[in-house]
C-alpha cells in the first residue's frame, strides 16, 4: 500500500504517457485497416494494400512533396535569419535590444489565426498572387523566432574564454568563427532548424489562410476529412513518425557516443 | 548543469581613450549587429507588424471585394461582431482555460516523474513525449474521431462508469455520446497542446537540486508538504510558460472544433475563418481578430506580471 502511494505519481504519468501516445497507435494500426467506406474510422479488416500503393490517392503525394519542399526551404531561410538575429542579441548590447526582444517574442506569443488572417489581408490587398511564395514566406515569418530562441540559449551559455582562447593562439576571426564557435553553437542551430521544419511541415493554419488553391500536405489531410480519409494518409502519418523516431534516437546515440569519447 | 552556472560573465566594454585606427574599427563593430539583425528583423517587420497594422485599418474600412475597400473609420463593424459572435468568443476562452487546467493536472505527473523518478528511461520518456509531433496533428486529430466513436471501447467504458451521466449533467456532453460534444473539442484541444505543457514543467522541475527535498524531508515535512512548499514553487516558471503556450494557441485554434464538434462548439477561431476564406468579409475577420489578439495579449501582460516571471524570453 505504501508503495502504491509512493509511486501514485508515476501510475499518473504513465497515464499521461498513454494518452499522448494513444492516437499515434491508432494511426498505425488504421493504416493496415481495409475500410467499406470513404471514412476510415472504423476496422473493418487487416490489408496491407495501402502500404503497397501509398500514391494511389489523386494529388496526395504531390502535396506532400509540396510540403517537404516549402519546409525545406523554410528551414534553411529562418536558420540564416535566426541565427544571425541570435548572436545579435546574445553578444551585442545595442540601444533597440529590448524592442528586438520583444519583437521576437510576439509572433509565439499571438494566436496563430491572428498571424494568418492579417498575413491574408495584407497579400490580398496588395494584389499578391497567393501560393508557394507566400506560404513560404509566412513559414520563414513564424519560424524565425523559434531558431532565435533556440540558438540564442546556445550562444549565451558558452564560455567566451574558448574564443579568445582561439585568438590568443593567433585564429584569424574568420577562423576562429568557422572552426570555434560554429561547431560549439551547432547544436543549438541544428535542435531551431529541426525544429522549424517540423513546424513548418506541419503547420495548417497560416497555410490554410495564405496558400489560396495551392495543397500541401496538412492541406490535403484537411480536405479528406470533408470527402473521405483515405488509408494512405495513415501510413504517411505512421512513416514520418517511424522515420523521425529514428532520426532522433540516432542522434541520441551519437550524441552519447561522443560524449563517451570526449 | 553546473559547469554552466559557473562560467564568469562576458567581460565588459572597456571605455578607455583609444586611438583613432582603433576608434574606426570600433565604430565598424558597433555597426555589427545592426549588420546581423536587418535581415531577420526586417522580415518580421513586413510580415507581421505592417500586416498587424494593415489588419487594424482594415477593421475599420468598408466595402466589397469588387468595389474594393476604404478606410471609412466604421467602428460598428467591431459593435457588429461581438453581439453576433459573442458567444464563440466566450466559448473559446472557457474550452481553452479547461484544456489548460486539464493539461496541467494530467502534464504536471508525467513531468515530475520524467524529471525524478524515470533513471535511465529518461531520454526515452521525453523522445515519447515529443514523438506525437512527428506524425501530423491533423491526422492525429482524426484518429480521436475513432477513439471516441459511438459505441467504442472508450465511450462504452466512460457509460459503464457513469462517468457520461457525470458529464451530461455538466453539458459537456449528451447522451451516450462523446464525439460532437463540448467534450470531445477539449479533450482533443487538451491532447494537441499537452506537450507544449510537458517540456516547460520538465524543463523548470530538472533544474531543481534534488538536495532540497532531502534537506525538507530532514526537516520532517511530509512528501505533499515537500511538494507544496518547495517543489511547486520553484517549477513557477515552468507553469506560467506551460499554461500561456497552451492557453494562446488553444484559444485561437479551429481545427479540434472543426473536426471533433459540430455547429455548436465553433470557437473564435472558426469564425474567424470563414468570415476570412469563405464570407470574404475581410472587415470583420480582420476586426475579430484583432480583439482576440488584444484580450490575449492584455491577460498574458497581467499573468505575466501577477506569476512574476519575465524569463519566457
Amino acid at each position: 500500500m505504501r508503495w502504491i502511494r509512493k509511486n501514485l505519481v508515476v501510475f499518473a504519468g504513465v497515464l499521461c504517457l498513454a494518452y499522448l501516445i494513444l492516437p499515434n497507435l491508432v494511426v498505425m494500426v488504421f493504416s493496415f485497416n481495409k475500410p467499406n467506406g470513404r471514412f476510415n474510422y472504423e476496422w473493418t479488416r487487416f490489408s496491407t494494400d495501402a502500404w503497397e500503393h501509398p500514391c494511389d490517392v489523386a494529388d496526395m503525394c504531390g502535396s506532400l512533396g509540396l510540403s517537404l519542399q516549402i519546409a525545406l526551404y523554410a528551414t534553411i531561410g529562418a536558420t540564416v535569419l535566426g541565427t544571425m538575429i541570435a548572436f545579435a542579441l546574445a553578444r551585442y548590447r545595442f540601444k533597440a535590444r529590448g524592442t528586438t526582444n520583444m519583437l521576437i517574442f510576439l509572433p509565439m506569443a499571438m494566436p496563430e489565426v491572428v498571424m494568418a488572417a492579417s498575413l491574408g489581408t495584407l497579400f490580398l490587398n496588395m494584389r499578391v498572387p497567393f501560393g508557394f511564395w507566400t506560404i513560404l514566406i509566412a513559414h520563414i515569418m513564424f519560424c524565425l523566432s523559434f531558431v532565435v530562441t533556440a540558438v540564442k540559449a546556445r550562444v549565451m551559455s558558452m564560455d567566451p574564454r574558448l574564443e579568445q582562447a582561439a585568438q590568443d593562439l593567433y585564429a584569424s576571426p574568420l577562423q576562429t568563427f568557422l572552426r570555434v564557435t560554429l561547431p560549439l553553437v551547432a547544436p543549438g542551430i541544428a535542435s531551431g532548424a529541426l525544429l522549424s521544419f517540423a513546424l513548418s511541415f506541419d503547420d495548417f493554419i497560416i497555410t490554410n489562410f495564405n496558400a489560396g488553391s495551392t495543397v500541401t500536405f496538412p492541406m490535403f489531410v484537411w480536405g479528406s476529412a470533408q470527402r473521405g480519409t483515405p488509408v494512405q494518409i495513415n501510413v504517411i502519418g505512421t512513416a514520418m513518425f517511424v522515420i523521425a523516431v529514428l532520426v532522433v534516437v540516432a542522434g541520441q546515440l551519437l550524441g552519447s557516443r561522443r560524449k563517451a569519447r570526449a | 548543469m553546473s559547469t554552466v552556472t559557473d562560467r564568469p560573465p562576458a567581460p565588459p566594454e572597456t571605455p578607455a581613450p583609444v586611438p583613432a585606427a582603433m576608434r574606426r574599427a570600433a565604430g565598424r563593430k558597433r555597426r555589427v549587429p545592426y549588420w546581423l539583425l536587418l535581415p531577420g528583423i526586417a522580415w518580421l517587420l513586413v510580415f507581421f507588424v505592417a500586416p498587424m497594422i494593415y489588419q487594424a485599418s482594415t477593421s475599420v474600412q468598408t466595402g466589397s471585394l469588387e468595389a474594393g475597400f476604404k478606410v471609412t473609420w466604421h467602428f460598428a463593424t467591431y459593435w457588429d461582431a461581438l453581439t453576433e459572435y459573442y458567444p464563440q468568443f466566450l466559448r473559446s476562452f472557457e474550452y481553452s482555460a479547461i484544456a489548460t487546467v486539464l493539461c496541467l493536472a494530467i502534464g504536471y505527473p508525467l513531468a515530475y516523474t520524467i524529471a525524478f523518478r524515470a533513471g535511465r528511461w529518461r531520454n526515452l520518456i521525453l523522445i515519447l513525449v515529443i514523438a506525437p509531433f512527428f506524425t501530423s496533428f491533423l491526422i492525429r486529430t482524426l484518429a480521436w474521431e475513432t477513439i471516441l466513436a459511438d459505441g467504442g471501447f472508450v465511450v462504452q467504458t466512460l457509460n459503464q462508469l457513469h462517468i457520461l451521466d457525470l458529464t451530461s449533467s455538466l453539458g459537456i456532453t449528451q447522451g451516450d455520446r462523446v464525439l460532437a460534444t463540448p467534450l470531445a473539442v477539449i479533450c482533443g484541444l487538451t491532447y494537441n497542446f499537452l506537450p507544449f505543457m510537458i517540456l516547460p514543467l520538465y524543463t523548470s522541475l530538472e533544474r531543481i537540486d534534488g538536495k532540497l527535498h532531502e534537506a525538507a524531508g530532514d526537516l520532517y515535512a511530509k512528501p505533499f508538504t515537500v511538494f507544496r512548499k518547495v517543489t511547486f514553487p520553484l517549477s513557477m516558471p515552468g507553469v506560467v510558460a506551460g499554461t500561456l503556450l497552451t492557453f494562446i494557441p488553444a484559444t485561437g485554434d479551429y481545427i479540434n472544433a472543426e473536426l471533433l464538434g459540430t455547429t455548436n462548439q465553433k470557437m473564435i477561431g472558426n469564425v474567424i475563418q470563414s468570415q476570412f476564406l469563405r464570407v470574404l468579409d475581410y472587415p470583420t475577420a480582420a476586426a475579430l481578430s484583432f480583439i482576440l489578439m488584444a484580450v490575449i495579449l492584455a491577460m498574458v501582460m497581467f499573468y505575466i506580471r501577477k506569476a512574476g516571471t519575465e524569463e519566457l524570453v
